[in-house]
């Protein structure tokens, strides 16, 4: 049997605005507990909301960039339902006028690229957040309360965990790229919430979409889905109806836990908000938008392999993020050879990101630190795999090189006259060597090299010490 | 010399040229509510020591020659649904019967600027859903002509305080009539102004889409005056609007000869008492002698407009009253067990029986299902009303009708039967929904009750209506007996 | 007239409830006043535009300026309970 998976998602982004949604509280995270308040976003009697600007331009923004057509005149709605951490009993959201409808977001498959089609982009307003007391009450702090939000909603066109993962991804570099959201799921400024059900393909039997949430990393989303591809997959070989469900991940236990059953839709009895008016969207405003966003990763991608000569995949894989292509170009800056810089960020410098979980910019050194280290070693100063020490050392003290390579003494010696003394004592201890190579045995001559590096502990001039070896050989 | 019966602005010149001070204009009238406030009920909040002391602010700052505001040293009365720092507001309601705002509403700081006294809290109907303070948590305001008939309401308490002479000017708010109709009870002149002339930031919701504050006077000066302090685009209400700042008060002497006035005769149908018509046609007879046209005309739509703001409103009220839930201020109750129970006990308990209903009705017409065959078409028969103005406008520069299509009525007559209450906002809703302005002024007595004028003008037309009135209570030959002389006899 | 069940269903809705001596007047009285608004559906209002706002301005936007928010004591002045600065909620038996 084939069965063929059915995945959508709605995303929420925090948009990184100074202030509030409907009021200039700041936008700041952390702060005192309840300091980040007004009548507005505390849903004092009285209180009104006034749309912020930047957030209708956020909104805009990343409809121009996944391609959406952005609506010219919108309204903001509301939806209500009663939450302690929702102060008015309503959010001020948006209906049935999103503000992007439409676009589209393109993910790299094996046979080529394939496009996730976006409903809808609208904007709205983030809720307080609750803990929970020692005495199990609940505390609020209402400081994120009126915090903007995107909300991004795609078609069900994804059909495996992995494509899943690459749209978040790409999803995740575009809106870091044009600058409106931070995009850490971890921090809850991303938030992901799943639909998933299974179909088998030949007879069209489908199971009931389960709604996954709690999904706190890309990683939670990939095997909270595997685990339900696999559930739902099971349910269809046994022939067992499920329930229209919303179930969590429980990272803990790696299983998939039922929050609700739902029973019908809720009700939210959406109206349009009566304390605001229309929103009137310019044309030329939309053109000033499009005409000032940020470089976009295609755009960058290209220009890399133009400007600085390097492979595609090189390029593809430094315009993943916005801020490892920055930490790329100010690191050519300071190197004559982008193409080295490219081998040294995808290999020593990703693998060790990737390996501790951290981002580019979780990095204790600088893009002019790595300059630095490369142009020592372009320069001869240090060697290849010295250099690979040097950086090991910087991830784990943030020092700069040219500190680390003073501190351990790490300078190649490149002046012949020190070098001579050494390759001499070497060549003296190993006379059984020098026959070898005369005999024709070319190994020796490596042993030999391999032996003055030890006694330097790595940091002779290889190039010199080759040729000092072969001189006194000859005059031998 | 009895400060209590001069005019707002009557009040002012003597205070700007020093005849009297603002501490003694303010002690005046502490002096009357100490003597006739039990009798009547208008207040639910009383701030004398900060109303003395601001009135000290006021006198120093004349003395000194420093620049005062418009309503230098003047009393003013504020509608307990309007946000007042420091000074509880409780909208009339159990939910916030301890509630302190921490901040003013905008034309809250707009009267601070202008140096008025804010003097206390006016009791209103709860969360404004009534025409008689009946609902109100605390207390029912009677009428000063008669104690045993209801002011009006839901700004009862502001309309009886100038009637009873306990103030010279109040604030009250207007969703369908709340304003007029109390003005039109007690005898005095209440304004609608256009939606978005004055800011409703800090005034508790009701329905966002119709809501206005406005001002009562004993006069149409103190009204003009009044609005003059209180108008103003305001940034933190999205629904206000720019205009260019008017002097109300200029507009007032100019006359009104070729004014043409339309007279609706759905406004004039059977279910408008016969005594009230009389007398508002009397009126129309002074207007016509100062060189208005009066024409009959027809507003068609007019008998769906009750239906209509019943649903509009109550749609509105339903998701604005949401967040009386308990949760970070406002009535929580004792008993529950869990959120649920939190949130329906406490709302349960704070809300009174009235806005219970109104949230209800909200609720149902915006439900899944019915949203489409009520609210949606109720916002279609919106525009049809709103057209019916437009049109009018077009060829009239007034409109004329009762304010109320009955005299006040008996305490706890109407309050078992909410139909029958609503009924006596039938005459006013039309204007709310289409958002153009109005005013009641007195304009006679039917058995010892007042009856109220309406008059209504286009969108921003203030001074139009201002004008008409002010020719009219200049000119309408009739005594108006202030309730406040009258008491002395009743011994009040 | 409007069912029981109707009645309860709206009252979830709302958060309100209605016990048994208050339900079957509050029916009546509430059945009435839909009765009464079902008026509106004697009006032709094919191809007329809804009006949610009488205002004709297209909204204000203001720019993104952060100002001063209340101080933790102000923003839990009206707070029904407190605790460590937070709004608080009792502990709740589900």
């Amino acid at each position: 049997m084939a069965y063929k998976t059915i995945i959508g998602l709605e995303i929420h982004s925090e948009l990184m605005t100074n202030s509030k949604i409907f009021c200039n509280c700041t936008t700041e995270f952390g702060g005192d507990i309840n300091t980040h308040c007004c009548p507005v976003c505390l849903g004092l009697p009285g209180a009104l909301p006034v749309i912020n600007k930047k957030v209708v331009e956020y909104g805009i923004r990343a409809g121009i960039a996944f391609h959406s057509d952005i609506a010219r005149e919108t309204k903001m709605d509301r939806k209500n339902y009663f939450y302690p951490d929702l102060v008015k009993g309503y959010q001020i959201s948006q209906d049935n006028i999103p503000l992007c409808s439409g676009g589209f977001i393109e993910v790299e498959k094996e046979d080529g690229p394939k496009e996730i089609r976006i409903r809808r982009i609208h904007i709205e307003e983030d809720t307080g957040k609750s803990v929970h007391s020692e005495d199990g009450g609940s505390l609020l702090d209402y400081n994120r309360s009126g915090v903007p939000l995107i909300e991004i909603v795609t078609e069900p066109d994804m059909n495996s965990p992995e494509e899943v993962k690459e749209f978040l991804e790409k999803l995740k570099a575009t809106l870091e790229y044009i600058e409106v959201s931070d995009v850490k799921m971890e921090e809850g400024s991303l938030r992901c919430d799943v639909n998933i059900n299974v179909v088998e393909e030949e007879t069209g039997v489908k199971t009931s979409i389960t709604e996954l949430k709690n999904l706190n990393s890309f990683k939670a989303v990939v095997k909270a889905l595997e685990y339900e591809e696999k559930r739902h997959i099971e349910l269809l070989k046994e022939g067992k109806e499920n329930l229209k469900e919303t179930r969590r991940w429980d990272e803990v236990n790696n299983e998939t836990i039922v929050m609700r059953v739902k029973e019908g839709a809720a009700d939210y009895r959406y109206f349009p908000e009566p304390d605001l008016v229309k929103i009137e969207i310019e044309e030329e405003w939309i053109e000033s938008i499009r005409k000032n966003l940020p470089e976009l990763p295609h755009d960058k991608k290209e220009r890399f392999m133009k400007e600085y000569d390097i492979p595609e995949y090189d390029a593809g894989v430094l315009t993943q993020s916005k801020y490892l292509a920055a930490f790329y170009e100010e690191t050519v800056k300071y190197s004559d050879d982008p193409k080295q810089v490219s081998n040294w960020i995808m290999g020593d410098v990703l693998r060790r990101i990737n390996d501790e979980e951290i981002e580019i910019k979780d990095l204790k050194f600088t893009s002019k630190d790595l300059g630095e280290l490369l142009k020592l070693i372009e320069d001869g100063k240090i060697s290849n795999n010295i250099g690979k020490k040097v950086l090991r050392d910087m991830f784990d003290t943030g020092k700069s090189p040219s500190t680390i390579v003073k501190e351990k003494g790490l300078i190649q010696i490149s002046d012949e006259g020190a070098l001579k003394e050494i390759v001499e004592k070497v060549i003296k201890n190993n006379e059984q060597s020098i026959m070898d190579y005369k005999n024709g045995k070319n190994r020796a001559l490596g042993f030999l090299v391999g032996q003055v590096m030890k006694e330097t502990r790595g940091k002779a001039n290889p190039q010199l010490a080759n040729k000092l070896i072969l001189e006194i050989i000859d005059e031998k | 010399m009895d400060l209590i019966n001069l005019s707002a602005t009557e009040l002012r010149r003597k205070i700007l040229n020093g005849e009297i001070s603002s501490k003694e204009v303010v002690e005046s009238y502490l002096d009357r509510i100490e003597k006739i406030e039990d009798n009547i009920e208008a207040f639910i909040t009383l701030d004398r020591e900060e109303a003395l002391k601001a009135a000290e602010e006021v006198d120093r700052k004349i003395e000194n020659g420093d620049k005062v505001g418009v309503l230098a040293g003047i009393p003013i009365a504020i509608k307990d649904n309007i946000s007042t720092s420091g000074l509880k507001t409780t909208c009339g309601s159990k939910m916030l019967e301890n509630y302190i705002p921490p901040y003013d509403a905008t034309v809250i700081e707009n009267i601070k600027k202008e140096d008025g006294i804010i003097i206390g809290k006016t009791n209103m109907d709860e969360f404004a859903m009534g025409s008689s303070t009946e609902t109100s948590y605390f207390k029912t305001t009677k009428n000063p002509y008669d104690l045993n008939k209801v002011s009006g309401g839901s700004s009862g308490g502001s309309a009886a305080a100038i009637a009873a002479c306990e103030v010279p000017l109040a604030l009250g708010s207007e969703t369908g009539g709340s304003v007029r109709q109390p003005a039109s009870f007690c005898g005095v002149v209440g304004l609608k102004p256009t939606y978005g002339l004055v800011s409703r930031y800090g005034v508790v919701s009701y329905a966002s889409s119709l809501d206005q504050v406005g001002p009562l006077a004993k006069d149409v000066e103190g009204i003009a005056l009044l609005l003059n302090a209180i108008t103003g685009y305001d940034e933190k209400d999205s629904t206000s609007i720019k205009k260019d700042k008017v002097d109300y008060l200029k507009a007032l002497d100019e006359d009104i000869k070729g004014m043409k006035i339309g007279l609706p005769k759905e406004y004039f149908s059977e279910n408008v008492d016969e005594k009230v018509k009389g007398k508002i046609l009397e009126a129309v007879e002074v207007l016509k002698g100062l060189g208005a046209e009066v024409e009959e005309i027809s507003l068609p739509y007019t008998e769906y407009a009750l239906a209509c703001y019943y649903i509009v409103a109550n749609g509105e009220a339903s998701s604005n009253l949401s967040r009386f839930d308990g949760v970070n201020f406002g009535y929580r109750t004792d008993d529950y067990s869990n959120l649920e129970e939190l949130y329906t006990n406490t709302r349960s308990e704070g809300f009174g029986e009235e806005v219970k209903r109104r949230i209800m009705v909200g609720t149902y017409v915006l439900s899944s299902g019915y949203y489409d065959e009520y609210y949606k078409k109720a916002q279609q028969v919106r525009t049809l009303i709103k057209n019916d103005f437009k049109k009018t406008f077009e060829k009239y520069d007034i409109i004329l009708a009762p304010t109320s299509p009955i005299l006040p009525f008996n305490i706890g007559d109407k309050i078992e039967d909410p139909l029958s209450m609503y009924m006596s906002d039938v005459l006013t809703v039309s204007v709310n929904l289409a958002g153009v302005c109005a005013l009641s002024v007195p304009c006679g007595y039917v058995e010892g009750l007042p009856v109220g004028l309406q008059i209504i003008g286009d969108s921003f037309e203030e001074e139009k209506i201002l004008k008409l009135a002010y020719n009219y209570e200049q000119n309408r030959g009739i005594d108006i007996e202030m309730p406040s002389l009258r008491s002395e006899e009743n011994g009040l | 007239m409007i069912s029981k069940k109707e009645i309860e269903h709206i009252a979830n809705l709302s958060k309100l409830k209605f016990n048994k001596d208050e339900i079957e007047g509050f029916a009546e009285k509430f059945s009435e006043i839909i009765n009464y608004v079902e008026k509106l559906q004697e009006v032709d209002t094919k191809g007329v535009e809804t009006t949610y706002q009488v205002n004709p301005n297209t909204q204000f936007m203001r720019e993104d300026n952060v100002l001063e928010s209340f101080s933790n004591e102000e923003a839990l002045s009206n707070a029904p309970d407190k605790q460590y600065g937070y709004f608080k909620l009792p502990k709740i038996l589900d």
